[in-house]
C-alpha cells in the first residue's frame, strides 16, 4: 500500500467527519449498539460483586447461608444469561452497520470510477485505484467494526470497573490505578522498539520478494544465461540480513504478552497484599477481596485493547482518507442538457485548429486541421508509441482538445452526448479486452438484447466462428479474466466480432503487429476490410498495405503529427515517412 | 512435516527449551490461585500481617520468574523459527533455481514466487506460535483442573464437566466459520477481480456506453459479499457469549459445591476462591489454543505446498560423465535436427512431430509460422531447455544430451521472446553474457545490437542504473539490450526468438544488417512472424501444427509452398511478392 502515512490532526478529523455521515443512516442501529454495549458493561462488572456476596455466605463450617447463596446463584444466572444475549445483539448489529457502510463507500466509489475522467484513469495505475477500493476499504472496515465493537466497551469497562471498585474501597482502587500505568509505559516502550524493528524487517522482506519475483519469474533467463549461483548468493545475503532482523522483531514483539502479563501479576499482588491486610482491619471482607481480585486480573485487559484500536483506527483513518480522496476527483464535464443526439452519421469527420497535450508543459498536437470525408480511410502511421492513441483519444472523446474543436457531420463533439457520439464509432483496439463471461455475452458487449443467432452472423463475419464453434461450449463457453484461454489473435477476432454486430458508421481500428500468428492475421485483415467498406475509417497502421490503401496518412513522431498526405505525396516530399518506407524495402536481410 | 523436522532438528536446543521455559511459566502461574488461598486462609484468620506480606512478596517473586522464563522462551521460539524458515528458504531457492523449464511451465512461475514469500512467512508464524503454545495453553487447561482437583475432588468434577464442554463450542465455533471466512475472501476476491477488469476496460465500456450495467454488476457482487459477511459475523458473534456462560456456570457450580464442602469443613473459604480463580484462568488458555490450532492448520498446509515443490525433480539432469569422452566434430553440421518429436507435459498432442533439417556454421536461418506451429519450440530444443520425446538434437556433431548444461548453454546466445532485463547497473546486465566482458567488447555488442545510441543519450555509460524488469527503459530499448547481451557472450549459434517485434522496421533491418556484418561464423536463428525479417536468409523453415511445411530460400518457398505464400501476401505487397518469386 503506497503512499499510506499517518493524517494531521485536521485531517483525520475532517475524514472522521465525513464517515459519520455515511454512518448517519443507521444512527439508530447505533443507538441500539451503544446502548446493549451499556448493558453489557454494567452487568458483566455486577458479575464479581455478586461471586464475592458468594463467597461471603461460605464461612466456615456451620457458617453457610444455603437460601441466601442459591438466591445469589440464581441471580448470577439469570443476569449471565441477560448479558450473553446482549452481547451477541450487540457484536451482530455492528457487524450489520460495519458491512453496510462498507458496502456504501465501496459501491460510491466504484460508481465513481465509471465518471472519472480517463485523464485522472491514466495517470494513475489500475493497480493503486484497486488496491484502494479493495484493500484500503477493507482496512477500514477491520478497523470501524474493532473501534465499534472494542473501543466503546472498552472505555465504558474501564470506568465501570473504577467506579464498582470505589464504591467497595477507595484504598485499595487506589492501588490498582497507581499501578497500572505502568503497563502502558511497558507496552508501549516495547511497540517502539518493535516498530523500529518490523520496518527494517519489512524492508527487507521488501528487498527479497522483489528478488525472487525477478529471478523467479524470469527464471528462464536465468538458466539460459547459467546465472543460478549468482542469483543464489544475492538471495542467501539478503536472505541473511533479514534472518537478523526478524529474529529481533519477532522477540521484541513477543515480549508484549509476558510483560503486560507481568504488570498485572504485580497488580494482583498489590491487590491481594493491600485487600488481605484491609480484611484484618476489617474494612473489607473476603468476598469484596475475590471481587477485587477478579477486578485486578481484567482491569489492565481494556488498556492493550483499547491502545491496539487506537493505532487500528488511525490506519482506518488513513486508509479511508485515500478512498475519500478517489471519490471527491472531480468527473468527466457535465453535457450540456440540449447536447445533440448524433443519428444517421454520414461520417464526416473534421478537426479545426487542434490544440492538445496532457501536460502542459510537454506540448503535443498545435493547430492541427484535417478534413475527412465520408467513407474515406485515414492511416496512423509511425514508430510504437509515437503516440497514435492521442488521436484515438480525441476522436472518441476520452480526452477534451486544449483549443479548436473537432466536428462530427458538422457538430462539435463537445456540444453532442457523450453515447451518441461513441455509439457512431466501432473501436477495435491491439490491446483487447474482453470481460470475464461468455463468448454470446462479449460479442454483444454492444447490444446486450442481440439473438443467439444475431451474435453468430457477426461472429461469421468477423471470421470467429470457426474457432468458437471449436471451443468445448460454443458460444456458451466461458473466457476466463482478461481471456486468458485464448490466443491473442482469437481475441482480436472476438473484438472485431463485438463491433461487427452493432456496425456503426464510423470505425476506429488498430493494426495488430506480430504477436498473432499469420494465419489469424490474414483472418484480421479480411475481416477489417470488410467493415471498412463504405465507412469512414481511421487505422493505426502497421501494414504497407493499409497504408497505401487510405486516403490520408498522418505520420506521427513522439506524440506529434509531423506530417500529413497520401502515399505518393509523401513519397514525393522526401520526409521522416519517406525514410520509414524505403528503410523497409531498401534492405532485404 | 518430515522435511520441517529435520530442519527444525538443526536447531534442536532451540525447539526443545522454547517450549520447557514456556510450561515453567505456566507452572508458576497456577501457583497463584494458591498463594492467594493460603492469604486468606491463613494470613487473615490469623491476623498474620507478616503472613500476608511474605505472601505478596512471593506473588511478585512468581511474576519475575514466570517473566524470565517466559523470555527466555520466547527467544528460544523466535531463533529457531527463524533461522529454520531462513536455511528452508536458502535451499528452496536454490531447489527452484534448478528445475528444468517443464517443471516451470507445469507450476507456473507465480505460484513459485508465492512458495517462496508468502507460504514460508506462514512456515516461520506456524513454528514460531506452536514452540511458544503447543505445549502452554494445554498445559493451563488441564494444570488447572489437576490443581483443582488437589483442592476438592467434588469441585473438581465441575472442571471435568465444563472442560470438554467448552472445547466442543470453541472449536465448534471456530470449525464452522473457518471456511465461511473463505468464501468470504473469495467474494472478496471476485469484486475486486470486476474492479479491476473495469479499469482495464474503461476505454471499451466507455466505448460501448456499458457503464449502467457495470455498476450494476458490481453492486451485485458487493451486496453478496455483505451477506456472506453479515452471516459469517453473526456465528463468530457466538463465541464470546456462549463461553461466558458456560464458564459462569461452571463458576456457579464450583460455588455451590464448595459451600456444601466448607460447611462439612473438607475446605476452607480461601480455597473455593482458588477454586473460581482456576476456573478463570481456563477460559483464556483454551481460546489461544483454537487460535492456534487455525495457525497450525494453516502452517502446515504452507509447508505441504512448500514440500511438493521440494519434491520436483528437474526433468533434465546431466548424464554423470557428461563431457567426459567427447565426440564433437568441428567439421559435423553445426545444428542437426534428426527426426525430433517433442510433446509438452501434459499435453495429449505432439508440438513438434519428425523434424529434420541440418544447419551449417555460419548460415542465418529464418523460422516463420503460425502461433503455435512450434516455432519456439524448436529453438528452445537447441540448448536442451526441453528433452526431445524421439530423435535427437546434435550439436557439433554431438547429442545435446552428452553435453555439460553449463558448456551446452555458453555456446549459445538466446534472445527470448519477453524482453527481460535485472535490477543493476547495465554492464552487470551484459555480464549475464560474459561475466569478465570488458567495457570495449560490451559497446561492440551496444553497437551491432542498435543500442548505443540511446545508451549515449542518457549519458550514464555503462553505469546506466536499470530498474526492476527494466521499468524506465521503452520495449524497444530493453528488446536491444537483451539483444546486445546475448552478442556480449560471442556465441557461436544467436538465437532470436521473435526478438524484434517491438522494434520499427527500420531499426529491425538495421538490425539484421549489422548482425551479419559483424559476427563472422556465427549461426543465427531468427524466429519471427515478419515475412520481412526473414525473408534474406540462407535456408527458411515454414512451419505449419509442428510439421515443417517448407525449407528452402524465400524465393524459392514463394514459388512452391502455397502457406509461405499465403503469409508473405498478407504482409508484403501484390507486386513484391510476384517480384520475389521471380
Amino acid at each position: 500500500m503506497a503512499g499510506k502515512k499517518k493524517l494531521d490532526k485536521a485531517s483525520s478529523k475532517a475524514t472522521l467527519k465525513r464517515i459519520l455521515t455515511y454512518i448517519q443512516r443507521y444512527r439508530l442501529s447505533v443507538a441500539a449498539s451503544i446502548l446493549l454495549a451499556t448493558l453489557t458493561v454494567v452487568l458483566t462488572l455486577y458479575v464479581p460483586v455478586l461471586i464475592g456476596r458468594a463467597v461471603d455466605l461460605i464461612l466456615e463450617p456451620g457458617r453457610v447461608d444455603y437460601a441466601g447463596l442459591l438466591e445469589i446463584l440464581k441471580k448470577i444466572g439469570i443476569i449471565v444469561l441477560v448479558t450473553a444475549i446482549a452481547q451477541w445483539l450487540m457484536n451482530h448489529i455492528n457487524n450489520v452497520i460495519t458491512y453496510k457502510v462498507v458496502k456504501d463507500i465501496r459501491t460510491r466509489a466504484f460508481n465513481h470510477l465509471e465518471v472519472l475522467p480517463l485523464s485522472y484513469l491514466d495517470r494513475h495505475p489500475a493497480g493503486d485505484l484497486v488496491s484502494r477500493i479493495i484493500a484500503d476499504i477493507d482496512q477500514f472496515s477491520e478497523g470501524l467494526l474493532m473501534g465499534f465493537t472494542q473501543l466503546f466497551t472498552g472505555v465504558m469497562t474501564i470506568i465501570g470497573t473504577l467506579l464498582f471498585m470505589l464504591s467497595i474501597n477507595f484504598w485499595i482502587t487506589l492501588v490498582v490505578v497507581v499501578i497500572t500505568p505502568v503497563s502502558f509505559l511497558v507496552a508501549s516502550f516495547i511497540a517502539s522498539k518493535t516498530f523500529a524493528m518490523f520496518q527494517k524487517q519489512s524492508q527487507a522482506r521488501g528487498e527479497l520478494t522483489s528478488l525472487i519475483d525477478e529471478n523467479l519469474g524470469n527464471l528462464k533467463v536465468v538458466q539460459a544465461f547459467s546465472q543460478q549461483k549468482e542469483a543464489q548468493a544475492k538471495f542467501e545475503e539478503i536472505n541473511g540480513r533479514l534472518a537478523g532482523y526478524s529474529l529481533r522483531a519477532t522477540f521484541f514483539s513477543s515480549i508484549t504478552n509476558p510483560a503486560t502479563r507481568f504488570v498485572n501479576g504485580l497488580v494482583y499482588a498489590g491487590v491481594g497484599t493491600a485487600g488481605a491486610y484491609g480484611v484484618i482491619r476489617g474494612f473489607l471482607s473476603v468476598g469484596q477481596l475475590t471481587s477485587f481480585l477478579n477486578y485486578a486480573n481484567q482491569y489492565t485487559k481494556p488498556f492493550n485493547e483499547i491502545s491496539g484500536v487506537v493505532t487500528e483506527l488511525q490506519n482506518a483513518l488513513a486508509s479511508a482518507a485515500r478512498v475519500f480522496e478517489l471519490i471527491d476527483q472531480p468527473p468527466i464535464v457535465k453535457e450540456d442538457d440540449d447536447a445533440v443526439k448524433l443519428n444517421a452519421v454520414q461520417g464526416k469527420v473534421g478537426l479545426e485548429h487542434v490544440h492538445f497535450s496532457y501536460v502542459p508543459e510537454v506540448k503535443l498536437i498545435e493547430d492541427f486541421s484535417l478534413k475527412v470525408k465520408p467513407g474515406q480511410r485515414v492511416a496512423l502511421v509511425g514508430p510504437t508509441g509515437c503516440g497514435k492513441t492521442t488521436v484515438i483519444n480525441l476522436l472518441m472523446r476520452f480526452y477534451d482538445v486544449n483549443r479548436g474543436g473537432i466536428f462530427v457531420d458538422g457538430n462539435d463533439i463537445r456540444k453532442v452526448t457523450r453515447q451518441s457520439l461513441r455509439e457512431s464509432y466501432g473501436m477495435v483496439l491491439q490491446e483487447t479486452w474482453l470481460k470475464s463471461g461468455t463468448i454470446q455475452e462479449n460479442i454483444a458487449y454492444g447490444r446486450p438484447d442481440a439473438s443467439l443467432e444475431e451474435v453468430i452472423a457477426a461472429a461469421k463475419e468477423a471470421h470467429a466462428h470457426s474457432f468458437i464453434k471449436r471451443m468445448p461450449q460454443g458460444y456458451a463457453s466461458v473466457i476466463s479474466e482478461d481471456g486468458g484461454n485464448l490466443s491473442q489473435g482469437q481475441k482480436q477476432l472476438l473484438c472485431i466480432a463485438r463491433v461487427m454486430l452493432c456496425l456503426p458508421p464510423m470505425l476506429i481500428l488498430d493494426e495488430a503487429t506480430s504477436s498473432i500468428d499469420t494465419r489469424t492475421e490474414i483472418r484480421i485483415q479480411k475481416a477489417f476490410s470488410k467493415m471498412m467498406e463504405g465507412r469512414t475509417s481511421f487505422i493505426v497502421a502497421h501494414r504497407l498495405s493499409t497504408i497505401r490503401e487510405a486516403d490520408v496518412i498522418l505520420v506521427m513522431k513522439d506524440g506529434h503529427i509531423i506530417e500529413q498526405g497520401t502515399h505518393q505525396g509523401l513519397l514525393e516530399k522526401g520526409g521522416f515517412y519517406a525514410e520509414l518506407y524505403n528503410s523497409q524495402f531498401a534492405i532485404s536481410g | 512435516m518430515k522435511r520441517l523436522l529435520h530442519y527444525l532438528s538443526g536447531y534442536k536446543l532451540e525447539s526443545i527449551l522454547g517450549p520447557l521455559f514456556k510450561m515453567l511459566e505456566a507452572s508458576f502461574e497456577l501457583f497463584v490461585p494458591l498463594v492467594v488461598a493460603s492469604m486468606i486462609d491463613v494470613g487473615i484468620k490469623q491476623n498474620n500481617t507478616p503472613y500476608i506480606l511474605r505472601m505478596g512478596g512471593l506473588l511478585i517473586l512468581l511474576g519475575i520468574i514466570g517473566l524470565t522464563c517466559s523470555l527466555t522462551a520466547q527467544y528460544f521460539a523466535a531463533k529457531a523459527s527463524v533461522l529454520t524458515a531462513t536455511s528452508l528458504r536458502n535451499d528452496l531457492f536454490s531447489h527452484i533455481s534448478h528445475l528444468s523449464y517443464t517443471e516451470i511451465d507445469t507450476v507456473g512461475t507465480s505460484t513459485l514466487i508465492t512458495r517462496m514469500t508468502s507460504d514460508i512467512n506462514q512456515v516461520q508464524t506456524g513454528i514460531n506460535m506452536v514452540l511458544r503454545l503447543f505445549l502452554r495453553s494445554p498445559f493451563v487447561v488441564f494444570g488447572a483442573m489437576i490443581m483443582a482437583f488437589t483442592v476438592n475432588v467434588k469441585a473438581a468434577m465441575a472442571f471435568v464437566v465444563v472442560i470438554p464442554l467448552l472445547s466442543v463450542v470453541v472449536f465448534g465455533i471456530l470449525l464452522i466459520s473457518m471456511p465461511l471466512y473463505k468464501k468470504v475472501q473469495k467474494q472478496l476476491d471476485q469484486v475486486m477481480l470486476t474492479t479491476r477488469e473495469n479499469l482495464m476496460g474503461v476505454r471499451v465500456i466507455r466505448a460501448f456506453n456499458r457503464q449502467k450495467s457495470e455498476t450494476a454488476r458490481f453492486e451485485e457482487e458487493n451486496g453478496l459479499l455483505v451477506r456472506f459477511q453479515v452471516f459469517v459475523g453473526k456465528i463468530s458473534a457466538l463465541l464470546n457469549p456462549v463461553t461466558y456462560i458456560m464458564i459462569n456456570f461452571a463458576i456457579i457450580a464450583v460455588v455451590w459445591i464448595g459451600a456444601f464442602q466448607v460447611d462439612a469443613g473438607i475446605i476452607t473459604q480461601g480455597k473455593v476462591v482458588a477454586l473460581v480463580n482456576y476456573m478463570s484462568q481456563i477460559l483464556v488458555e483454551l481460546i489461544k489454543l483454537a487460535n492456534l490450532i487455525i495457525i497450525i492448520s494453516k502452517s502446515v498446509a504452507c509447508m505441504n505446498r512448500v514440500d511438493t515443490i521440494f519434491q520436483m525433480e528437474p526433468s533434465i539432469k546431466e548424464k554423470e560423465n557428461a563431457g567426459a569422452d567427447s565426440s564433437q566434430d568441428a567439421s559435423a553440421a553445426k545444428v542437426v535436427f534428426d527426426h525430433v518429436s517433442f510433446l509438452y507435459a501434459g499435453a495429449k498432442e505432439e508440438s513438434l512431430s519428425s523434424i529434420d533439417f541440418s544447419v551449417k556454421k555460419g548460415e542465418t536461418i529464418g523460422i516463420i509460422g503460425g502461433t503455435g506451429s512450434g516455432k519456439s519450440t524448436v529453438v528452445n530444443l537447441i540448448p536442451r531447455f526441453y528433452d526431445v520425446a524421439a530423435g535427437r538434437v546434435m550439436l557439433d556433431g554431438m547429442d545435446v544430451r552428452d553435453y555439460p548444461l553449463d558448456a551446452l548453454r555458453e555456446k549459445i546466445g538466446i534472445v527470448p521472446q519477453k524482453s527481460v532485463l535485472f535490477k543493476g547497473s547495465l554492464r552487470e546486465n551484459m555480464q549475464w553474457g560474459k561475466k569478465d566482458a570488458s567495457d570495449e567488447e560490451i559497446y561492440h555488442a551496444l553497437d551491432i545490437a542498435q543500442a548505443r545510441e540511446f545508451v549515449d543519450g542518457k549519458g550514464k555509460g555503462l553505469d546506466l542504473y536499470i530498474e526492476q524488469g527494466g521499468r524506465n527503459l521503452s520495449g524497444g530499448q530493453k528488446q536491444r539490450l537483451t539483444i546486445a547481451r546475448a552478442l556480449v557472450r560471442k556465441p557461436e549459434i544467436l538465437i532470436l526468438d521473435d526478438s524484434a517485434s517491438a522494434l520499427d522496421f527500420a531499426t529491425d533491418a538495421r538490425l539484421r544488417r549489422a548482425i551479419k556484418e559483424n559476427t563472422e561464423g556465427m549461426t543465427v536463428f531468427l524466429v519471427s512472424q515478419r515475412a520481412a525479417t526473414i525473408r534474406g536468409a540462407d535456408q527458411i523453415f515454414v512451419l505449419d501444427d509442428g510439421k515443417i511445411a517448407g525449407k528452402g530460400t524465400h524465393k524459392e518457398l514463394l514459388n512452391h509452398c502455397d502457406l509461405y505464400r499465403e503469409i508473405c501476401l498478407s504482409q508484403l505487397s501484390k507486386e513484391e511478392v510476384e517480384q520475389d518469386g521471380r
